[in-house]
C-alpha cells in the first residue's frame, strides 16, 4: 500500500509528527472537520452523506421485509456491506468485494451492533416468520483516509435519518398504511480510529498518513461512553500502555463529535 | 438472546464447564505434523482444533503481488464444513476474509520480512473443530508453525482472549460463554516484546472493565507462550533421541 508515497515524503511526515505537527497543519489529537447532511437520496428509507476533510461517504438504507434468524426469531435483521467504488480512489478496483471493504463493513456492522444502535426487538412483524431486515450500504465516494469513522458516523446518521412506512397485520398479511415513523434506535456509537506512525499516536489519518502508518486502532464508544466495538489493524503493533492511552483519547474525541454533531 | 438458560458463573465463582475466572482450557501444541509443509502446528486449546501449514519462502505466483523489498505473507483462515453445529459452507465467509486479514496482520510484525525480498510465504489455517476462540488458537499455531520453518522471527506471537460473563471479566471464553456473554476481547501479544499485535472487542465493556480484561488476555497469553516454546523445543530433542536409536 506504501507505493503511492514516496521515501522522502515519508521521511518528512515522520519528521514532522515527531515535533507534533501534521502535513495538513492539524495537532497530533484534532479530528479534520465533520460535515453531515442527511435524506439526500429520496428513493431510500435513510441515508445520509458524511465528508470528514476530503473523505466522501454515503450512506443509504433499504428497509425490506424478510425471514428472522433462527436463533433470534424476534428480532430484526441488520446486514452491513460496504463498496469501495472504483471512482473514489486509483486504488480501487472493480469487482467482488475485497478483504478492505468486508472488513471496512463488519467493523461498521460491529459498532452498531454491539452498541444496540437499532432496536431489532421492535422490527419483529410476526415472530419467526416475518421481520424488518434493514440494509445499510456504505458506498465511499472519495478516499481520503478514515473511511472506518466517515462510514460510521454517515451509517448512523442515514439511520437516525430513517422513516419507515406504518403498516398493519390482517390475516397474517402486512398492509402498508399512510405516513411513515422513525427506525426504534437505542444508542448512537462513535466511532474513532487513532493511527501509530513511529512511536507516536495521531487521531483520525488521512489518506498520506494511512499510507505510510504502521498500525491503527478503531473504538466504537456508545452513548454512556462505553467502549462497544475494537478493530487492531495494519502489520504494526502497539504496546499494552498505548492500548490504555487510545482508549481514553478516543473517549474524549468520541464525547467531543457527539457533542458537535447534537447525537 | 435475552433468555439465559442459567447463570454463567455459579455462586462459588466456577463457570459453566468447571473454570475459575482466570483460568485457561487445557492446551496442547505440537510442531512440525504436516509433512509436506515447510512448517506445521497443531493446536488443541480447550475444544478447538485448529492445522496451521507454512509453504515458502517461495516466489509469488502471480508475479506481481511480490514485493521489491520485504516477502509478502498470504494467510487463509477456513473453517471445515463440519467445525461447528451447523454445516458450514466450505465458500470462504465475510467473517473468514476478515479473519485472515487480522490474523495475518498479527503475524506480521513478528518476522523479518525485509531479509527475503519479491518472495511469500502462504499460511494455511485449518479449524477442523470450533469451540470460540479460535482466531486466538489460530494464531498461536499459526506462529509455531512459521518458527518450524526456520522463518528467522522477532518473537512468537501467542494470542488469548479475554470477556465478560454476569458482569465477571474472565479468561479465555468458550462458544457458549461467547455467544451468552457481555464481551469478547481476542488479544494476541509479542511477549519479549511487549507488543500487542491483534486487539479486537464485541460487546460492551466499561473503560475499566475493558482494561481488566486486556491485562489478563495478556496474563493468558504468557502462560501459552510458555507451552508454544516447550512445544518448538520439543520436536527437536525427539529427533535427538530418534537419532540416538538409530
Amino acid at each position: 500500500m506504501s507505493s503511492l508515497v514516496t521515501r522522502v515524503r515519508l521521511k518528512q511526515i515522520e519528521q514532522m509528527i515527531e515535533k507534533g505537527k501534521r502535513l495538513d497543519g492539524r495537532g497530533l489529537n484534532d479530528y479534520r472537520e465533520i460535515k453531515v447532511e442527511q435524506g439526500l437520496i429520496e428513493r431510500a428509507e435513510g441515508s445520509a452523506r458524511v465528508l470528514l476533510g476530503k473523505t466522501d461517504v454515503l450512506v443509504g438504507i433499504k428497509v425490506e421485509t424478510g425471514t428472522p434468524f433462527p436463533d433470534t426469531p424476534n428480532e430484526g435483521v441488520q446486514t452491513v456491506n460496504a463498496e469501495l467504488v472504483p471512482l473514489a480512489s486509483p486504488s480501487f478496483e472493480p469487482g467482488p468485494p475485497d478483504e478492505n471493504s468486508i472488513e471496512l463493513a463488519r467493523i461498521v456492522d460491529r459498532g452498531i451492533r454491539e452498541s444496540k444502535a437499532i432496536d431489532t426487538g421492535k422490527l419483529c412483524i410476526e415472530p419467526g416468520k416475518k421481520v424488518f431486515v434493514v440494509f445499510v450500504d456504505v458506498y465511499v465516494l472519495n478516499h481520503d483516509g478514515n473511511l472506518i469513522d466517515a462510514s460510521a458516523i454517515a451509517a448512523v446518521s442515514a439511520l437516525m435519518n430513517t422513516k419507515m412506512p406504518n403498516y398493519e397485520i390482517e390475516n397474517g398479511e402486512l398492509k402498508i398504511k399512510t405516513g411513515y415513523t422513525s427506525l426504534p434506535m437505542k444508542s448512537h456509537p462513535v466511532t474513532v480510529t487513532v493511527g501509530k506512525i513511529g512511536s507516536n499516536l495521531i487521531v483520525d489519518p488521512w489518506l498520506e498518513e494511512e499510507q505510510v502508518m504502521d498500525a491503527r486502532m478503531s473504538m466504537a464508544i456508545n452513548d454512556d461512553g462505553n467502549i462497544c466495538a475494537i478493530q487492531k489493524g495494519g502489520s504494526g503493533y502497539f504496546i499494552p500502555q498505548q492500548v490504555i492511552e487510545i482508549s481514553k483519547l478516543v473517549q474524549e474525541k468520541a464525547a467531543a463529535i457527539r457533542k458537535k454533531l447534537g447525537w | 438472546m435475552n433468555e439465559k438458560p442459567e447463570k454463567l458463573i455459579d455462586k462459588k465463582g466456577f463457570r459453566l464447564d468447571g473454570r475459575k475466572a482466570d483460568e485457561l482450557r487445557p492446551v496442547k501444541l505440537e510442531v512440525g505434523v504436516l509433512p509436506n509443509a515447510d512448517g506445521s502446528a497443531y493446536i488443541e486449546h480447550g475444544k478447538n482444533k485448529i492445522l496451521a501449514g507454512v509453504f515458502g519462502p517461495k516466489e509469488m505466483h502471480p508475479k506481481h503481488l511480490s514485493l521489491p523489498d520485504r516477502m509478502v505473507i498470504r494467510c487463509r483462515y477456513h473453517m471445515a464444513p463440519f467445525s461447528v453445529q451447523e454445516r458450514k459452507s466450505p465458500a470462504p465467509s465475510r467473517r473468514e476474509v476478515e479473519l485472515s486479514k487480522v490474523i495475518r496482520e498479527s503475524l506480521e510484525p513478528s518476522v523479518f520480512l525485509e531479509l527475503y525480498p519479491r518472495t511469500g510465504i502462504d499460511v494455511f489455517i485449518e479449524v477442523l473443530q470450533a469451540d470460540g476462540g479460535t482466531r486466538c488458537a489460530s494464531i498461536t499455531a499459526a506462529s509455531l508453525a512459521i518458527a518450524d520453518a526456520g522463518i528467522p522471527m522477532r518473537d512468537l506471537v501467542v494470542a488469548c482472549a479475554a470477556g465478560k460473563i454476569d458482569d465477571t471479566v474472565v479468561l479465555d471464553l468458550y462458544d457458549a460463554e461467547d455467544k451468552l456473554g457481555a464481551a469478547d476481547v481476542p488479544v494476541a501479544i509479542m511477549p519479549n516484546l511487549n507488543a500487542v499485535t491483534l486487539l479486537q472487542m464485541d460487546g460492551i465493556l466499561a473503560p475499566e472493565e475493558f482494561e481488566n480484561a486486556v491485562n489478563m488476555a495478556i496474563e493468558g497469553c504468557k502462560k501459552i507462550y510458555a507451552l508454544q516454546k516447550e512445544a518448538l523445543k520439543n520436536k527437536y530433542t525427539i529427533t535427538k533421541e530418534e537419532a540416538e536409536e538409530e
